[in-house]
């Protein structure tokens, strides 16, 4: 019986092909991308200003409220900080990574890839509220501040209005310590994977051909690993831009996307411009992922 | 300017490298003379390659000196020797054109762009890669990346070029042709090539000298005449060609003395009618017990005094037929006394 079954199907593959595909290409289909629909279907519609009530007509003036000032300097604040995030996680991300690629032992090179991963093993609301603590005014990161007698340069650092506040903890700057912190391990794992594709002769090659090593760096080694550091940034930039627990545990009340977003579609009920928000993450993504295709990031892919 | 008629081009004075335990290169000394082709000839692990790699710099001797042209460049960066290697898997940058692979040198060395894009096409030219200077390496057939690896390297006119198993990944036809070809190039540049091998008939055809390594030592340096004809070890009798070593007793009643003797198959006749001999001779009875007829000739399997013996006899006279009826037949052998290798202890 299993046998002729298994001629049956040995005899049709095409029918296999659409067994297996059939659950994932529906999720993606009807889950994934209806819902991303709807998201786009209800960003045009309006909410009725006296009645509170969603008015299903098509219009661009939930896009308009967008673009009011307030709206603006979230946008724009999420961006920055999700441009940072991911400018310092790449760089920190890649002596490391390239420590793991190249120079590990197979046995280091587990624990290391183990070390790197541990963190997302606990639970994120967990770990963001740790790091509430650990950069509050009387939390550890003060006191070795205080310990090494440094906690003017602090004060002078959070006196900056852009980036500082009372303390670490409700400042911009702690929140960015946290986003790279949480997102950083997105970064390491693609950069180290890019890494461990360039053979070791290429980098021979290039030094053998008279490149001293910052040249070598720059001319073969991050060119070859940019696929990498770009799939690594698509995570670390657009789980920046759409985080809103982050910003709710640390930093000052100043809203970032997600959290007009959750703020919007709950406590306001306005879920068209919810929407429309959503919509803004998304098309900074898409323009993002064709910048990064006109640098020939996915050249090599 | 120094004398290069005097001055070795690759000097090794005693030189070691070991990895952990192991001695990859165990006390070497060697002599690479200026403009020659010099082969690096034997099995993998036995330091070939180590040895090539510290040439380059891409390893250092743990103890030793290497010298280039009289200066000890033992711990220089590869980036500060005046040579060049072609990779095994040739090493070409894949995301840069061919063009932009065979300039590299000249671009990290700042050469002005005209002068780039002038010796590009001088060197694509020496290859016979005219017009694929825009071409991807990805898009060249094995034998084209192995000509873009060499004009890369070339083009930076290296004092020693180096080669890594350089026809290892070509088929047969294409090697043949590339070895040929390398040699004409290394003739027209004169430069010194150095390349590293584990194909001895590689070996023989291209190099004016061969150094034959095992574990780690250089077993017998020599031109590729003398490697053959004359081993001077058992591991290089057996490793460059096949070899009959015929020791003990059988060598003391053959030549006079127990030392052990290498004798090549194919100087060996088989005989089935007695001969006279002249004094030079060296006769043996034996009984033929294996023919494998090969076309172009034939290999025999012959016993005698209880030691095996391989003969090759090309089919000048004979067809297949003939060959396989000789099995079981009682032969002489003889070869020319001259035509043995005594070999060390």
């Amino acid at each position: 019986m299993l046998n002729k079954l298994s001629t049956y199907f040995y005899q049709r593959p095409r029918l296999v092909l659409l067994l297996f595909l059939a659950p994932p290409l529906l999720y993606m289909l009807v889950v994934y991308l209806g819902s991303l629909f709807l998201l786009l279907i209800n960003s045009f519609y309006y909410i009725d200003d006296f009645s509170g009530l969603i008015i299903r007509e098509f219009t661009l003036r939930t896009y308009a409220q967008i673009f009011t000032p307030a709206n603006r300097e979230i946008f724009t604040r999420t961006a920055t900080m999700a441009f940072f995030v991911t400018i310092t996680s790449a760089i920190i991300s890649f002596p490391l990574a390239y420590y793991i690629a190249k120079y590990a032992s197979p046995r280091l090179k587990t624990w290391l890839l183990i070390g790197v991963t541990i963190p997302l093993w606990s639970s994120y609301l967990v770990r963001v509220y740790s790091w509430k603590l650990i950069l509050a005014q009387e939390g550890i990161l003060s006191y070795f501040i205080n310990l090494f007698g440094l906690s003017g340069v602090l004060q002078w650092i959070l006196s900056f209005e852009s980036i500082g506040g009372s303390s670490l903890a409700l400042s911009p700057l702690g929140m960015f310590i946290v986003f790279v912190y949480i997102w950083l391990p997105y970064m390491i794992i693609p950069v180290q994977t890019a890494l461990e594709r360039v053979p070791n002769s290429l980098v021979e090659a290039a030094s053998d051909l008279g490149a001293k090593p910052l040249q070598t760096f720059r001319t073969v080694i991050l060119p070859m690993a940019f696929p990498g550091v770009i799939a690594g940034s698509i995570f670390t930039f657009s789980l920046t831009l759409g985080d809103f627990i982050i910003p709710l545990a640390v930093g000052n009340s100043k809203f970032f996307i997600g959290q007009a977003v959750y703020s919007y579609q709950g406590t306001a009920g306005n879920i068209p411009l919810a929407a429309a928000m959503t919509m803004g993450p998304v098309v900074i993504m898409i323009i993002y992922l064709l910048i990064a295709r006109r640098l020939g990031a996915f050249d090599a892919l | 300017m120094t004398n290069h008629l005097s001055t070795p081009a690759v000097q090794f004075n005693k030189v070691n490298r070991y990895f952990g335990e192991v001695k990859a290169v165990d006390e070497v000394d060697l002599e690479i003379r200026d403009g020659e082709f010099f082969a690096m000839l034997g099995p993998s692990g036995s330091g070939k390659t180590t040895c090539l790699r510290m040439i380059a710099g891409f390893d250092r001797p743990t103890g030793g000196s290497i010298y280039l042209y009289g200066q000890d460049v033992s711990n220089l960066p590869p980036y500060e020797r005046s040579v060049n290697t072609v990779f095994q898997d040739y090493a070409l940058f894949p995301h840069m054109t061919v063009g932009d692979n065979i300039a590299y040198g000249l671009m990290v060395k700042k050469v002005p762009k005209e002068e780039r894009v002038r010796r590009v096409d001088e060197m694509l030219d020496l290859v016979q890669l005219k017009g694929f200077a825009s071409r991807k390496p990805s898009q060249l057939s094995g034998g084209q990346r192995q000509r873009v690896a060499l004009a890369r390297a070339l083009i930076n006119h290296p004092k020693v070029l180096l080669l890594d198993e350089p026809l290892g990944a070509l088929d047969l036809k294409l090697r043949q042709q590339m070895q040929v070809e390398l040699k004409a190039i290394q003739q027209r540049v004169g430069i010194t090539f150095i390349f590293v091998t584990h194909d001895q008939e590689e070996a023989i055809t291209m190099s004016d000298r061969i150094a034959v390594f095992n574990h780690g030592k250089i077993e017998q340096i020599g031109s590729p005449s003398e490697i053959y004809e004359k081993p001077a070890t058992t591991f290089v009798a057996g490793f460059v060609g096949t070899s009959n070593l015929i020791g003990g007793e059988l060598a003391k009643r053959l030549t006079g003395s127990d030392q052990t003797f290498s004798i090549r198959p194919e100087k060996i006749h088989v005989n089935t009618t007695e001969k006279t001999t002249t004094m030079d001779t060296i006769t043996l009875d034996g009984v033929v017990r294996d023919v494998v007829y090969l076309g172009l000739y034939t290999r025999y399997l012959i016993e005698a005094d209880g030691v095996d013996i391989v003969v090759v006899e090309q089919n000048l006279k004979t067809t297949s037929m003939d060959v396989v009826s000789a099995k079981g037949q009682k032969v002489r052998l003889s070869w020319h006394k001259d035509h043995i290798s005594r070999i060390g202890a």
